[in-house]
């Protein structure tokens, strides 16, 4: 496993771990992702995967554990304005909320224009002409790009939001739950769209779901986890199918599908609630 | 299917609410049958006028709204129901279970006195009795300390027992008719796996009909024994749930299910819907789902098809799919499936 310097993982974790105060929510997550990788981290509420993901883009400072990004740490928060933005060019998220997420004041063409006049040279002609291309690389026309956001659907937002922080050609996307607050036909749409962009661009994808119908249609590994530690890990293929660890076979025998019949595990005067 | 008449009705309903801009149509038309006992499922994306349907069978709309057309409760119409009536439809006949059990639950009383209020109040059970009933309920649902939990206040539950109690106070007025608005929703997978065998185990003891709003086609067609689809305010299919994935006829239902494939099954391609889930009020004059479908032909786009029989069920649409199990191919727009 030695660092060759040509071929350096995209993102590298080892020993993540989050503690608040007594409770553990991360414990000794390890994880690779080659460049232009796909890793779904999927898990349950408190399984640690948003706060494994918050640790991984510098939101949340890890009690233990490493992060490299393209064989790179965090710069820390006591580091220069200029080499927190490099930081930032490395890696970007997308959140579940498309309501949230985006400044109702600002047209949705602006607030891609903002990013590029931020972190890269261009102005005038060819900054437009960038962000043109981003619209259209997310499936955007000019009409939507000189609109309000409430004037877009989710899924159109949740465009927007992939476009933005694409803008910068990180090395790493972090997709926590992007698709979770969409319609089911919407949803679809843009795991097509992420699935497309992987394949045209080089960049790498982090996907935190819940969801573990959707993994196989944009990952290629996938990682378990529950309450903090990883339970399995492997090729989705491989773990959908044919899951080892009793708590994936629980989670992927709960997803609703044909044939399927919900049972329930507690007894009636309930042995375990 | 039996002689006496089903136990709700809901007929032709039609549903306007008022906004900023004037009145403005949510349900264009809705039809839909439960017979006594039996489960049917409602489903539908945003905007689809599901839940509006299970409300107006509640009469919980806007005070403003409009409704026509009728919704029969064991042959009584409910739309014209007194004070009285509608209050004993509530309290006797008929539960409901939403999606937030937080939204629904006051956070600074007990669980106990949540779930006995009712009892004690409108059906004047003693409390002595209220208490063992609803004890016995909260273990019947899994609950192993009832006891401990119904002294606890909502914000010490987590999202998975709180939404087992309020299906304890569903069950705790003996209804006839639980309307189960995406009960599961809000949980994790497996939390959602042993509700729904709760509600499923709780049904069948009492011969209980459900009404189950989800945007889940693959639970509905679980947990239920017919399904009605909705998009854009209105029922577009209706079928036996047991035929769902080989006859659904109506293109949309086919789209929604090519848009969830089953997780363990070989790599089926996900197949994409264009464009996005229109609301009722911004529906043109042909089929709603027209500007979506690949199938659409000139008269899907100036006539808007109605409820007639296809396949196993009804379908409202102009070419519906003779047969769901020859899957067309997307862009074979020139040649319309069956017929």
């Amino acid at each position: 496993m030695a660092d060759e310097p040509s071929s350096l993982p995209a993102l590298r974790v080892t020993g993540l771990r989050k503690t608040f105060g007594d409770f553990v929510a991360v414990d000794g997550v390890d994880l690779e992702i080659v460049p232009g990788g796909s890793l779904a981290v999927v898990g349950e509420s408190g399984s640690g995967k948003t706060t494994t993901a918050r640790m991984i883009v510098g939101l949340e400072e890890p009690t233990a554990g490493t992060v490299l990004l393209g064989g790179r740490a965090h710069p820390g928060h006591r580091a220069s304005t200029a080499e927190r933005r490099r930081f930032a060019r490395e890696v970007q998220m997308v959140f579940q909320d498309p309501y949230a997420s985006l400044d109702r004041r600002q047209k949705v063409g602006d607030s891609l224009a903002e990013i590029l006049a931020l972190h890269t040279d261009l102005r005038g002609a060819p900054l437009a002409d960038r962000v043109a291309e981003l619209l259209d690389q997310v499936g955007l026309d000019e009409r939507q790009g000189a609109a309000l956001p409430r004037a877009l659907s989710g899924g159109q937002r949740q465009r927007v939001a992939i476009a933005r922080a694409l803008a910068v050609r990180p090395r790493l996307l972090v997709l926590d739950e992007a698709v979770a607050a969409l319609d089911v036909s919407v949803q679809a749409q843009i795991l097509t769209l992420l699935t497309d962009i992987r394949r045209r661009t080089e960049v790498a994808y982090l996907f935190i779901t819940h969801d573990l119908g959707i993994v196989r249609h944009v990952c290629d590994d996938v990682l378990v986890m529950h309450r903090g530690r990883v339970v399995e890990r492997g090729p989705a293929e491989t773990v959908l199918t044919d899951p080892e660890a009793p708590y994936t076979r629980r989670l992927r025998d709960s997803v609703p599908r044909r044939g399927w019949k919900p049972t329930r595990r507690t007894a009636q005067n309930g042995s375990q609630a | 299917m039996t002689g006496s008449p089903p136990l709700l009705v809901v007929d032709d309903l039609r549903v306007d609410l008022p906004t900023r801009d004037g009145m403005r149509r949510v349900i264009h038309r809705a039809d839909l049958t439960v017979p006594a006992g039996t489960a049917v499922a409602l489903v539908g994306e945003s905007g689809s006028g599901k839940s509006m349907t299970a409300r107006a069978v509640l009469r919980l709309l806007p005070s403003r709204a409009r409704t026509t057309g009728s919704v029969r409760f064991d042959g009584s119409e409910v739309t014209t129901l007194g004070a009285a009536g509608l209050r004993r439809l509530r309290a006797h006949d008929v539960a409901m279970v939403f999606q937030d059990p937080r939204a629904h639950i006051n956070p600074v009383r007990t669980v106990g006195d949540f779930l006995t209020e009712a009892l004690i109040t409108t059906r004047g059970v003693r409390p002595r009795a209220a208490e063992a009933k609803v004890t016995a309920l909260l273990r019947e649902v899994g609950i192993a300390d009832a006891s401990r939990r119904m002294r606890q206040r909502p914000p010490e539950l987590s999202g998975g027992l709180l939404q087992r109690v309020m299906i304890t106070a569903a069950l705790a007025g003996e209804p006839r008719l639980l309307i189960a608005d995406e009960p599961t929703t809000a949980l994790d997978v497996t939390t959602q796996a042993e509700v729904m065998a709760i509600i499923d185990e709780a049904r069948a003891e009492r011969g209980l009909a459900m009404l189950f709003i989800t945007h889940d086609l693959a639970l509905a067609a679980a947990v239920c024994d017919r399904i009605a689809v909705m998009y854009a305010g209105g029922v577009v299919e209706e079928l036996p749930a047991r035929h769902l994935h080989e006859r659904a006829a109506h293109p949309y239902t086919r789209a929604l299910l090519a848009s969830r494939p089953d997780p363990a099954a070989t790599a089926e391609p996900l197949r994409a819907v264009p464009g996005r889930p229109l609301s009722a009020f911004e529906t043109g004059p042909g089929c709603a789902f027209a500007p979506r479908c690949a199938h659409a032909q000139d008269l899907c786009h100036t006539e808007r098809p109605s409820l007639s029989p296809a396949g196993e069920g009804l379908a409202a649409c102009h070419f519906p799919a003779a047969d769901a199990r020859v899957t067309p191919q997307p862009g074979a727009r020139s040649t319309p499936h069956g017929r």
